[in-house]
This record gives C-alpha cells, sequence and structure tokens, in this order.
C-alpha cells in the first residue's frame, strides 16, 4: 500500500539514515513511502505572531501540492516538519481570513481546501500499522537492551498538534516494549534539547544534553531512542563534547527509533547508517547481542 | 550560571538602547492575543523552564515586565534563550500562552532592525555537519 511522504530537507542530508531505514521497515510492513512531488522547505519553526501569515506560506504551500496530487493524507518523519506543517494547518482551519490572504498571495498555486491529514510516522505506526501487529513481525527481540525513550518538544508540544499526552506520553515506551526491549523511564525526556541554540550558544546544548542524558546512564540504560534529527544531533555531538566539560560523565549513543525497529525486523544492521554517529551504538548493539 | 563562553556567537543586542514610543504591553498585544493581566504569578512557567537557570528574568518576571512598562525586558537574554518549546504555555494554569508573548518580544525588537545573532563562531565542518533546520530556525528566530 502507497503512502504519500513529506521528507523536509534534513532528511536529504544528515539525517539520510532517519530516512532509509523508515523506508525500510515501511517495506517490511508492507506499506510504500512515497515523496510526494514539488515539496519545499516546511520553514521549520511556526511563525506565532497574530500578523505574520508570510511564514506560514511555507508549510501552506506544501499542503496545497499534497492536495494537487489528489492526496488527503501525508506522513512525515521530522518531527520539526510535522510540528510546523501541523500547526500552519490548524492556523487556516481556525482562521478562514488567513487562509484567504494566504490562497490570494499564491495566485500561481491552486487554493488550499483544509482537507490534508498530517500524520507523523510514529502515529502511522501506531495507529495505522497498530504495535501489536508490529510485535508479531519482530523476527529478533531487542531483549536485554535498555532504551531511554526521548521525546523532546515538538512531537507534544503545543498541545493543538501533540500526538501524545504532552506531559506523560507513552507512544515510545509502548513502541519498545513491542520491539522485546526494556524501557527506561526519564523525567526528563519532554524537555528541550536546546533546539536551534546548537549554533550559537553549544555549551548550553551541551548541558541540555548531559542534563537529559545523565538520568538514563544513572539508570543503567544503554541507548536513547528518539525521532527528530535536531535532538539527536544535539544530544550525539552536542552530549558528546559535554564529556570534556564534565568530569566522568559519558555520552549514551542515540538511536533512531525507526533503526530500531529495523533492527528488530531483522533488516541489515549494514544499510541502516548506525555509523552516523558521534557517539558509537556499535559496541553496546553486540554486547547486548542485538547485532553480530 | 553564564550563558556565554568564547565558543559562542556574538549576541550584540543586550548592548543596544531600544526605544519605543507606546506602551509596551499595547506593542504586545497588536501581536498576539494573549490575557498577560491574567497571570498570577505562580511561577509555574519557570519552573518547568529547561533554560531558567541561564536566563536574567523568569518568565514570570518578563510578564510583570510586560504589564509594568518596564522596557528593558527587550534588552534581557530571556527572551532570546527562549527556544519555543511550548513547555510554559502547556503548564500555564491560567492558560496564558508565554511561548507567544516571548515571540512578540523578539518581534518588536527584529522589526526595529536589530539582528540578535551574528554567526560567527562556526567551524567548516559544522558549517557542513549540523543540520540546516538548526540555521533555518535560528535565523527566523533571532534575525529580522
Amino acid at each position: 500500500m502507497d503512502m504519500l511522504y513529506y521528507p523536509g530537507c534534513t532528511l536529504k542530508t544528515s539525517a539520510k539514515n532517519l530516512e532509509t531505514s523508515a523506508m525500510a521497515i515501511a517495506e517490511k510492513l508492507g506499506y510504500r513511502l512515497v515523496e510526494m512531488e514539488e515539496w519545499n522547505c516546511c520553514g521549520v519553526v511556526a511563525s506565532l505572531t497574530s500578523d505574520d501569515l508570510m511564514h506560514h506560506l511555507a508549510p501552506l504551500r506544501n499542503l496545497i501540492h499534497i492536495e494537487d496530487q489528489k492526496q488527503d493524507k501525508v506522513v512525515v518523519l521530522c518531527d520539526m516538519c510535522y510540528n510546523t506543517l501541523k500547526q500552519t494547518d490548524i492556523r487556516v482551519k481556525e482562521s478562514q481570513s488567513d487562509l484567504d490572504t494566504l490562497n490570494d498571495f499564491m495566485d500561481k498555486e491552486n487554493d488550499y481546501n483544509n482537507t490534508v491529514n498530517i500524520m507523523h510516522f510514529l502515529e502511522f505506526l501506531r495507529d495505522e500499522v497498530g504495535f501489536a501487529t508490529l510485535k508479531k513481525k519482530v523476527k529478533k527481540p531487542l531483549k536485554g537492551l535498555k532504551v531511554m525513550p526521548y521525546y523532546g518538544c515538538m512531537l507534544l508540544r503545543p498541545r493543538e498538534v501533540a500526538i501524545d499526552d504532552a506531559e506523560d506520553p507513552k507512544i515510545f515506551s509502548d513502541l519498545i516494549k513491542a520491539l522485546g526491549a526494556e524501557v527506561v523511564n526519564n523525567p526528563f525526556n519532554i524537555e528541550c534539547c536546546g533546539s536551534y541554540r546548537t549554533i550559537d550558544q553549544k555549551e548550553l546544548t551541551s548541558r541540555r544534553a548531559k542534563n537529559i542524558s545523565s538520568f538514563a546512564l544513572e539508570h543503567d540504560a544503554d541507548v536513547i531512542m528518539l525521532s527528530c534529527p535536531l535532538c539527536k544531533y544535539n544530544l550525539d555531538v552536542r552530549g558528546k563534547e559535554a564529556e570534556s566539560m564534565y568530569d566522568g560523565y559519558r555520552q549514551l549513543p542515540t538511536l533512531y527509533f525507526t533503526q530500531l525497529i529495523a533492527l528488530a525486523l531483522g533488516l541489515d544492521a549494514e544499510s541502516l547508517g548506525l555509523d552516523l554517529n558521534a557517539v558509537d551504538p556499535n559496541p553496546i548493539l553486540k554486547k547486548k547481542g542485538v547485532i553480530d | 550560571m553564564s550563558t556565554e563562553s568564547e565558543n559562542d556567537c556574538e549576541h550584540p543586542e543586550t548592548s543596544k538602547e531600544i526605544k519605543l514610543a507606546g506602551k509596551l504591553v499595547d506593542e504586545v498585544l497588536e501581536l498576539c492575543d494573549e490575557n498577560v493581566f491574567g497571570c498570577y504569578q505562580c511561577g509555574t512557567c519557570a519552573s518547568g523552564c529547561p533554560f531558567v537557570e541561564e536566563m536574567d528574568l523568569t518568565p514570570d518576571e518578563v510578564i510583570r515586565h510586560i504589564i509594568l512598562d518596564k522596557k528593558e525586558v527587550l534588552n534581557s537574554k530571556t527572551i532570546w534563550l527562549c527556544s519555543t518549546c511550548f513547555i510554559c504555555a502547556e503548564r500555564c494554569p491560567r492558560d496564558i500562552n508565554i511561548t507567544v508573548l516571548m515571540e512578540a518580544l523578539r518581534q518588536i525588537v527584529l522589526r526595529l532592525s536589530i539582528d540578535e545573532t551574528e554567526i560567527t563562531c562556526l567551524s567548516e565542518e559544522e558549517k557542513k555537519n549540523i543540520p540546516q533546520m538548526a540555521f533555518v530556525s535560528l535565523f527566523r528566530k533571532n534575525i529580522g
């Protein structure tokens, strides 16, 4: 079954392994992620002031092109793309005058008609595939692997776009259990990783990575599971840099949820981009028998 | 704890004098529809903010500054440290979207043609490896 898919810019560059692993597991589950035509940058962050419609043009243009393809649903892998597309979609659903202004401005495009359902790939796995079905397809349970789920912000807030309870999300924990691994809960798992501060305030971002990961380290987690490419960069790269700032600190390896699913489904580890990390996950995955 | 180090980019905004003709609260409410007067200073926003230790004003103090027309809030580090994570907005018992208020304050500064960040601190390797979503976000939030 084909699913229309919006990739976003980062999945074509620094997060190629998120895209390739997602496509591989979709195929294994009987779906095909079909990249939408004529997509552009989502805008990455939502414009929040009441008079700033200009920054809603980029996400809205993507939604128009989904309607142009006669589709009413799109799957998104990147958390920030998901959040931005969804916030714009909600804004124009709630304000016909804003929608009219944006439609009028893009006079070379068709009008947007509010018909697109934007779905994060995690929601797709939970609600359309079902974790129970996924569990049945697991060939190589991640037995003994202790995984800390890290949600970050963009899957959960603002509440209008949340894919789960904003304060007590379960989607990652349920997924980890379906894969046969052990959940290591962490009270910091919905806190911001530092986001774009990684550019202009690196040490602050390293402190964020350390604050988020320390609890998991102290509770013997093996790896961190996450979904956002920017969270991954910050916990992995800035977290690695935190090792030289704090005596005895060791950054845990980070993996995309799609990579862990792929391993549990028995897909070839070589094709999952596990080497694209500052903190190498291979030694702990080998030690735990997840990879050979 | 200091928010800046020799590895960080320049943040010129705190040294610039920002003048507004009207009242700050009026300027803020032009840009958003939040009931700032509903804030009863419980500090829930401050207690949940992951950056509060680095801030010079806590989020509830920012709201107080808006109400009291204390325009020096526009020179604070706080409004730029906010990464729009929405945790304060999610938790506010008075349902005030403080994330949006922070954006309004940033926009007031940016619309005076004052950029907050100068990208001077990145190595060539970092320019290649940092996800571009970080660059677009930073430029959208900190550069007018």
